[in-house]
């Protein structure tokens, strides 16, 4: 079947979409968007985390049929080519990044998180944070890096959206 | 394999009635992981998700009558005042990604004994609302499940919504598993108190073939609390106690890889008593719903 979405503000139209394929395989396999990891397949790591019409989803259980006409947006969306998110900022300069195969999906989950917490005004707490990353797995850090850079990357976020011209 | 989309619900239900084996999909937690894993090889894949009507919930007749596509998120931060039980349910399962995509209709259809929203609608004394082409009826939440994952739908039929009733006192909820996020329970135990009709529901899940409910227990603690509903005098913790043992002794548990049918029944029986010591406490201090 054919499949036509908006994929990091670009429509995308691909053919020959097979009925029972997950999004992930779409735009790992036919769009050439291999940010989004492929790894448990169900739901479980989090490593294929993509916005659905601004949602954080696991891309992997989504059917591609499920994604006619919807808006994705992946970790290669996040910041204009050649520049880098300040939530990707912060995951390198913390050392939040190992093997480096979670950092995708962790990436858009802090960039939600952090983007609907200074919608509200504030910086996510720790039990937010903890929750929120609760459905990415990573078995290099042990997390207490990656938790150091969604707070560096909220306090940045803060500062940046209090500067004249700001987001706030 | 085909891929229909059907934009309405009257749709819908003439897609399901002409094929009556296309699988339904909604979040694509549980239809999704089956198809990724070759388990699952529909003839046909019938997304729901267009259908609007399954994305609201609304009040009726004092009930609330949930959508079955509203996702659990949506269950937490819509109807955490109205339905405290469901929504202690809902924050147990998964994870953000899938309380963002799983939704209590799909928790139905699949009908696992290991569902986290079945106990929270067995202690709710829920009603799931099913439709085909012959017309709409009601099944109460009991008479839902058949057995492992099978439930009373029919193959013409999709479930349309879920009716709870809000409380008229305090819900609880308690999972046990692993970890705290991401885990299949390897037990949970709903309750609710109704004091507006002297009674008390309970929901096992996890630990017999089907979720089911406690009746023993009920009707034991129904009549402990006789006396004590208007007085709101303390719960003696031997009634707690024995509610545990009520509620662990309905339980029909098998070993598998999560625990073992002794650490279940074990498990429940705990759960149980805190559950109702929490619950209890809470309607000590009058508030029905801060549960």
């Amino acid at each position: 079947m054919r499949l036509t979405c908006t994929v990091n503000g670009t429509t995308r139209q691909v053919d020959d979409v097979w009925e029972g394929e997950s999004l992930l395989y779409v735009l790992r396999e036919r769009m050439g968007l291999p940010g989004s990891k492929n790894a448990c397949e169900q739901g479980e790591c989090g490593s294929c985390t993509v916005y659905l019409d601004d949602v954080p989803v696991c891309a992997c259980l989504v059917a591609a049929g499920q994604a006619e006409g919807r808006e994705i947006g992946t970790v290669e969306g996040l910041a204009p080519p050649g520049e880098l998110h300040p939530v990707q900022e912060a995951f390198l300069e913390a050392g939040a990044v190992q093997c480096g195969f979670c950092t995708p999906g962790l990436l858009v989950a802090t960039d939600d998180l952090v983007s609907r917490s200074l919608a509200e005004g504030r910086t996510p707490t720790d039990p937010e944070i903890r929750e929120a990353l609760a459905g990415n797995l990573c078995r290099c850090t042990g997390y207490e890096k990656i938790l150091d850079a969604v707070r560096l990357a909220a306090d940045r976020m803060a500062g940046d959206a209090r500067q004249p011209g700001g987001t706030r | 394999m085909q891929f229909l989309q059907p934009a309405t619900w009257a749709e819908a239900l003439e897609a399901k009635a002409a094929h009556r084996d296309a699988v339904p999909i909604a979040g694509g937690t549980d239809v999704m992981v089956g198809i990724n894993f070759g388990r699952l090889r529909p003839a046909l894949l019938l997304d729901l998700t267009r259908v609007a009507d399954l994305r609201q919930w609304d009040t009726d007749d004092g009930a609330v009558r949930l959508g079955a596509g509203v996702p659990y998120a949506r269950v937490i931060t819509e109807l955490g005042d109205r339905l405290p039980g469901l929504a202690m349910a809902a924050r147990t399962i998964g994870s953000p990604q899938i309380r963002n995509r799983g939704t209590v209709g799909g928790n139905l259809a699949t009908a696992s004994p290991a569902g986290d929203a079945h106990p929270a609608l067995l202690a709710a004394g829920a009603e799931v609302e099913v439709a085909s082409v012959r017309g709409t009826r009601t099944i109460p939440v009991t008479e839902f499940y058949r057995g492992v994952k099978r439930s009373a739908l029919a193959d013409d039929e999709l479930i349309a919504a879920v009716r709870i009733t809000p409380p008229s006192g305090p819900q609880q909820y308690s999972k046990i598993g692993t970890r705290n996020a991401m885990v299949i329970a390897v037990a949970a135990f709903g309750l609710a108190l109704h004091p507006a009709r002297r009674a008390v529901g309970t929901g096992i899940g996890s630990a017999a073939p089907t979720p089911r409910r406690a009746p023993a227990a009920e009707e034991f603690l129904a009549g402990e609390l006789d006396g004590l509903w208007d007085s709101r005098a303390e719960l003696p913790a031997a009634t707690a106690a024995r509610f545990g043992e009520l509620v662990a002794a309905a339980a029909a548990p098998i070993d598998d890889v999560r625990g073992t049918a002794r650490y279940r029944v074990h498990a429940l029986s705990v759960m149980a008593r805190r559950a109702l010591t929490w619950a209890w406490l809470d309607y000590r201090k009058g508030d029905p719903t801060c549960a």
